[in-house]
């Protein structure tokens, strides 16, 4: 093995550590529009089982790859200063919100339910800030990027859903918009912040990345919208489609970011040994 | 108050790994984990080819993001400021890992011996404890804390030394109390031009690199 002064991507957080961003910010995302968009009853009901389910795979697939899964319990033994450990007060929050809101059919509940996954997708931000390793990861504007993602597939998952089976509320798809421009600025943001911190080939990689998910991601969605909007008849198929590229780009961007792009940083060096002559 | 550091001597490491191979033999750890390993760095291009090794390991910060994020508080501070892992707490989930700016920490998952099957000497000293969690330098706590109760000095007498310090051929290492002012490791940096490895992430390593004599001196 060789470790030169040169970055090389970090090997103790795979796909799996990425399924619980992936799963556990569309989830969390999901949940909140759900809660605020009006619905009730079983749609409601099923909406909320749903990002609950996905928030739970996320979970599962990062207690896979924990070498000691029957101690995970003590996950939660540092709130005063770990983000994993206030994500896990978070989920937690939500399952039993969530499954108390699912059983009384209660929107008030659902709601808190909400609040409580936006507390979860921050903190699941505030994780790779933390991550002081990954000159990609630790910068402030990964935190927003991350949580504003999570709204954005949240909105994008609920569109599609809502298209398939009858048709979103203008406000669920303003919303829906509004989610997406922030999310392509919240991109622009954190490109700007990483530019001379990260290793080149993670730059390469969030390019790539980035460029997916400004075109397919922001920018096609938006031209959907509005096509559904103007042309009635070919909302059944631009919506969902405009819910779908959302929510497969952020997912895509968030893979990338974990298992392509997490550079360390290397070894550096300020100053050479003097030795023999100057 | 006591604040152990470690300072090496970069013009004087010849890159033998010695501190390596002792830090192996002392902390028994499994093939590809080296506690203490030796960078050879080389910089610059033919003919103005420079080359460098550089002593890494855990830096023992003053504010070790390795801390901060650990969900179990398996990793936790002394009042000395050597950084430690309760191994029956961790529960591997490798955050430490990628917060740690120095690549300093390790996670076995299986046994795993030199030779496939442990030799005698592997077998004896195994120990379960350390598999599929967060593992890294110590300091070598145990030696210090053992050669204190005996009333030893840390970076003078050998038995309570890092055994990477005692075992360097050309005393690049050297081992002491940064806040005792009379200290080998305060002489050498009072004596000395030094940096410590991204001072910029603000973690406040433990670990001095000497690579010049004081300006006036130079
Ligand atoms: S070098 Fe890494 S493992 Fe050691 S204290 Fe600093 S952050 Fe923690
Ligand atoms: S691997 Fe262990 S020491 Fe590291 S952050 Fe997780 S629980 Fe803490």
């Amino acid at each position: 093995m060789s470790f030169g002064p040169k970055p090389w991507h970090q090997t103790s957080w795979d796909f799996r550590a990425a399924f619980n961003f992936i799963f556990g910010g569309a989830g969390a995302g999901l949940l909140v529009i759900a809660a605020f968009s009006g619905l009730g009853g079983n749609s409601l009901r099923a909406e909320m089982l749903f990002a609950m389910a996905l928030i739970g795979a996320g979970l599962v697939s990062v207690w896979f790859p924990i070498g000691r899964p029957l101690r995970a319990m003590n996950v939660g033994f540092n709130p005063f200063t770990s983000w994993m450990t206030r994500e896990s007060f978070a989920a937690g929050a939500v399952f039993v919100l969530g499954l108390a809101a699912v059983w009384f059919g209660s929107t008030p509940l659902a709601q808190a339910t909400a609040v409580a996954a936006l507390v979860f997708a921050y903190c699941q931000g505030r994780i790779l800030q933390a991550a002081k390793g990954i000159p990609a990861w630790r910068v402030p504007a990964l935190g927003w990027l991350n949580f504003i993602t999570a709204l954005t597939e949240g909105a994008g998952l609920f569109v599609a859903l809502s298209a398939v089976f009858g048709s979103p509320a203008k406000s669920v798809l303003a919303y829906f918009s509004l989610a997406l421009i922030a999310r392509g600025l919240a991109w622009s943001t954190y490109r700007g912040s990483i530019a001379k911190s990260a290793a080149r080939p993670a730059l390469t990689v969030l390019d790539r990345a980035g460029k997916v998910l400004v075109q397919f991601g922001t920018i096609a969605p938006l031209v959907l919208l509005l096509l559904g909007m103007l042309a009635a008849d070919l909302s059944r198929i631009a919506l969902p489609l405009a819910g779908i590229a959302a929510l497969a780009t952020g997912w895509q961007f968030k893979f990338m970011l974990i298992t392509r792009a997490a550079y360390n940083q290397g070894f550096a060096l300020p100053h050479l040994p003097v030795r023999g002559t100057r | 108050m006591t604040r152990w550091a470690m300072v090496a001597d970069l013009r004087r490491c010849v890159g033998c790994q010695t501190c390596t191979a002792s830090c192996k033999h002392a902390n028994a750890t499994p093939p590809d984990v080296q506690w203490r390993r030796v960078l050879d760095l080389e910089v610059g291009e033919y003919p103005a080819v420079k080359r460098a090794f550089v002593p890494v390991g855990c830096m023992h910060c003053d504010d070790p993001p390795c801390m901060a994020v650990c969900p179990s508080t398996a990793t936790r501070k002394r009042p000395d400021g050597i950084v430690t892992i309760d191994y029956d707490l961790c529960i591997g989930c490798s955050y430490c890992a990628v917060a740690c700016p120095y690549q300093a920490r390790y996670k076995t998952d299986l046994a795993t011996f030199a030779y496939g099957k442990a030799t005698a000497a592997e077998e004896k000293r195994f120990d379960p404890k350390r598999l599929a969690v967060a593992t890294k330098c110590t300091f070598c706590v145990d030696r210090i804390d053992a050669g204190m109760a005996k009333g030893l000095k840390p970076g003078v007498d050998p038995e309570a030394t890092p055994a990477c310090v005692n075992a360097c051929i050309t005393q690049t290492m050297s081992f002491g109390d940064i806040e005792d002012p009379h200290s080998n490791v305060s002489q050498l940096l009072a004596e000395n031009q030094f940096f410590r490895m991204h001072e910029e992430l603000g973690t406040g390593p433990r670990f001095y690199y000497i690579w010049d004599k004081k300006e006036a001196e130079a």
